[in-house]
């Protein structure tokens, strides 16, 4: 369990922030500038606080108070920056082998053919980092981090500068490693999609305050910890893989509910994660008929927060979870929603976007 | 080569080579230091120690020369104790050597610090949180990045002692054999009558190295800049 408490203070800017991150990936999940990476600089010992602690374990990186301040190259941690940041005098397997070489003996290791296949970078291991595209730099860096044995793995926004086709690509990497390698992870994100499909804990934060912090499901699907703003809502489902239909649509099982997405590529039987963002969530009192919108998801309303604006973010339970609406206030009151009364949420299947399904690992946070 | 130049005229040719290269080499473990803590390190005095390293780039040669002489020779506060430990540089060829390296090092370490600070300090960051301690960190990244400016800066102070005069007379004087390199070579062979012709040839030789100096550290920085690159 990784515990971090900082406090410091830039000019016109405060950070005080206290978490805990169990195994698993841990996300810290914020707009820019609420203080995401000092925080993780803070861990890796790239900045020091006015006053901190981080504590991994038995182990003490940081404790002002008591006079204890770990320089980087001491604390172990594998840090994937968000430029990647390889070294572009050595080749990616001299990259690769880097970390390694300062590593103790005794430090339980990755295995270089594992991470290599893991990453899929068996060809460019000759190569400069001159020669690779964006995305196979971030893997390589990924590697990098991997293999120098670290106690936890740090990863600041790995794919915001990344086009959506390379952070397609990199993402499963990332739940590969939350499922495979037994190393925790902090990953900082604006992206709540980048949030639902990887995070096990997360850490919301606002303004350098932590405003919510738990199981992810548990935190994306509450309406009043809404840390990028309610355009960015959405609850993620977990579901099992039933069978893929041959008009190109895949059925899962949620918990007892059907849904139907449109076909994904993993086999039956594997559990997914699916983030079901609240604006292409439609609310009816009835079960529709003659419907085009092949999800309908009945169940009842837990709480209806109003928005600043003119919309309001409708919480219901289903069978399958949480799930969160973005509606008008106005369809509200017509509805006449409020807690305890049935609902039936609508969900096209087109509207789930391939980047919103994702391997749900066995920390999924429905478990 | 040897019969083109008669022997006096390659003896200078050869003791300038020696010389330069002793300053180079000599002075360049100080030059990276010096350099890098021009570019990395915030420390009181750090003006300070800029000037005094490019002090013999603005003094009279001459004046360098002759500061040389009072705190090295025999008789010196540093020469003295020298002395005693049988380290002899005043009219010796390792004092031209120093005198070489004293007037070339701002050159040198003008173009170390620049490699240096051209590499970025995040990439040195990275290393660090990889479990590289300051100085690994140095020897795995930040000198072979700055490689090309080391190089360079090696190569232009060499062809800068080969070059060096005014120090040089005046804090080893001008000893066929001992001290007289190339341009002390050729200041006295246009004292006497009749001595044009192989300061000419010494001059042919001075501008071959200096030429070819250039071309080299030019070659060498493509080179390492195309590795660094890695196209």
């Amino acid at each position: 369990m990784l515990e971090v408490a900082v406090r410091h203070a830039f000019d016109g800017f405060s950070l005080d922030a206290a978490f805990r991150a169990p195994p698993g990936v841990t996300v810290l999940f914020g707009r820019s500038g609420s203080g995401k990476t000092t925080i993780v600089n803070a861990v890796a010992g790239l900045l020091i606080p006015d006053t901190g602690r981080v504590t991994s374990g038995d182990w003490t990186l940081l404790d002002t108070d008591a006079g204890v301040r770990l320089k980087p190259h001491e604390r172990r941690l594998g840090y994937i920056f968000q430029e990647g940041r390889l070294f572009p005098h050595l080749t990616v397997k001299q990259n690769l082998d880097y970390g390694g070489w300062f590593a103790p003996k005794y430090a339980p290791r990755e295995d270089l053919h594992k991470v290599v296949d893991l990453l899929g970078i068996g060809h460019l291991l000759d190569r400069r980092p001159g020669a690779l595209s964006g995305g196979e730099k971030q893997r390589v860096a990924i590697g990098r981090a991997l293999l120098s044995a670290p106690r936890l793995i740090l990863a600041d926004e790995p794919l915001a500068a990344l086009d959506e086709a390379r952070k397609a690509e990199i993402l499963p990497y990332f739940e590969r490693l939350r499922d495979e390698v037994n190393v925790p992870v902090l990953y900082v994100s604006h992206s709540a999609s980048e949030v639902a499909r990887l995070a096990t804990t997360v850490v919301a934060l606002d303004a350098g305050r932590v405003i919510a912090q738990g199981p992810a499901s548990e935190i994306l699907s509450d309406p009043a910890i809404l840390p990028v703003g309610a355009r960015e809502a959405g609850a993620v489902l977990t579901a099992r893989i039933v069978r893929h239909h041959d008009d190109g649509l895949t059925e899962l099982d949620a918990h007892g509910l059907t849904l139907l997405l449109p076909r994904v590529t993993t086999a039956i039987g594997a559990q997914l994660r699916v983030r079901i963002a609240a604006h292409d969530v439609i609310l009816s009192r009835h079960r529709p008929e003659g419907l085009s919108a092949l999800n309908i998801l009945p169940g009842v309303v837990h709480e209806v927060r109003p928005g600043g604006g003119p919309g309001a973010i409708v919480a219901l339970d289903t069978k399958a979870g949480r799930v969160l609406a973005r509606i008008t206030q106005r369809s509200a009151k017509a509805l006449g929603l409020a807690p305890g009364e049935p609902i039936h949420a609508i969900v096209k299947s087109v509207s789930i976007a391939p980047a919103d399904i994702g391997a749900g690992g066995a920390q999924g946070p429905s478990n | 080569m040897t019969d083109w130049l008669g022997p006096e005229e390659w003896r200078a040719v050869a003791l300038s080579l020696q010389v330069s290269m002793w300053a180079t080499l000599a002075s360049l473990p100080f030059g990276i230091f010096i350099a890098y803590a021009l570019a990395r390190w915030h420390f009181p005095g750090k003006q300070v120690l800029n000037g005094l390293v490019h002090l013999p780039l603005i003094l009279p040669p001459v004046v360098t020369g002759y500061l040389l002489l009072l705190l090295l020779g025999t008789r010196g506060p540093v020469g003295s104790i020298l002395a005693d430990w049988g380290i002899i540089l005043a009219f010796r060829w390792t004092g031209a050597a120093v005198a070489a390296a004293v007037m070339a090092f701002p050159l040198m370490v003008r173009a170390i610090r620049l490699s240096i600070e051209a590499v970025d300090p995040k990439l040195e960051q990275a290393s660090a949180t990889l479990g590289a301690s300051p100085v690994w960190v140095f020897l795995t990244v930040t000198l072979p990045m700055a490689l090309p400016g080391i190089i360079a800066g090696a190569i232009l102070a060499f062809a800068k002692a080969m070059g060096e005069f005014g120090a040089t007379i005046t804090f080893v004087s001008n000893i066929p054999g001992e001290t007289r390199t190339i341009p002390s070579a050729i200041y006295a062979f246009l004292q006497v009558p009749g001595g044009e012709a192989s300061a000419m040839k010494l001059v042919v030789v001075s501008v071959g190295v200096a030429m070819g100096a250039l071309v080299l550290s030019e070659w060498i920085g493509r080179r390492v800049a195309a590795r660094v690159g890695g196209a």
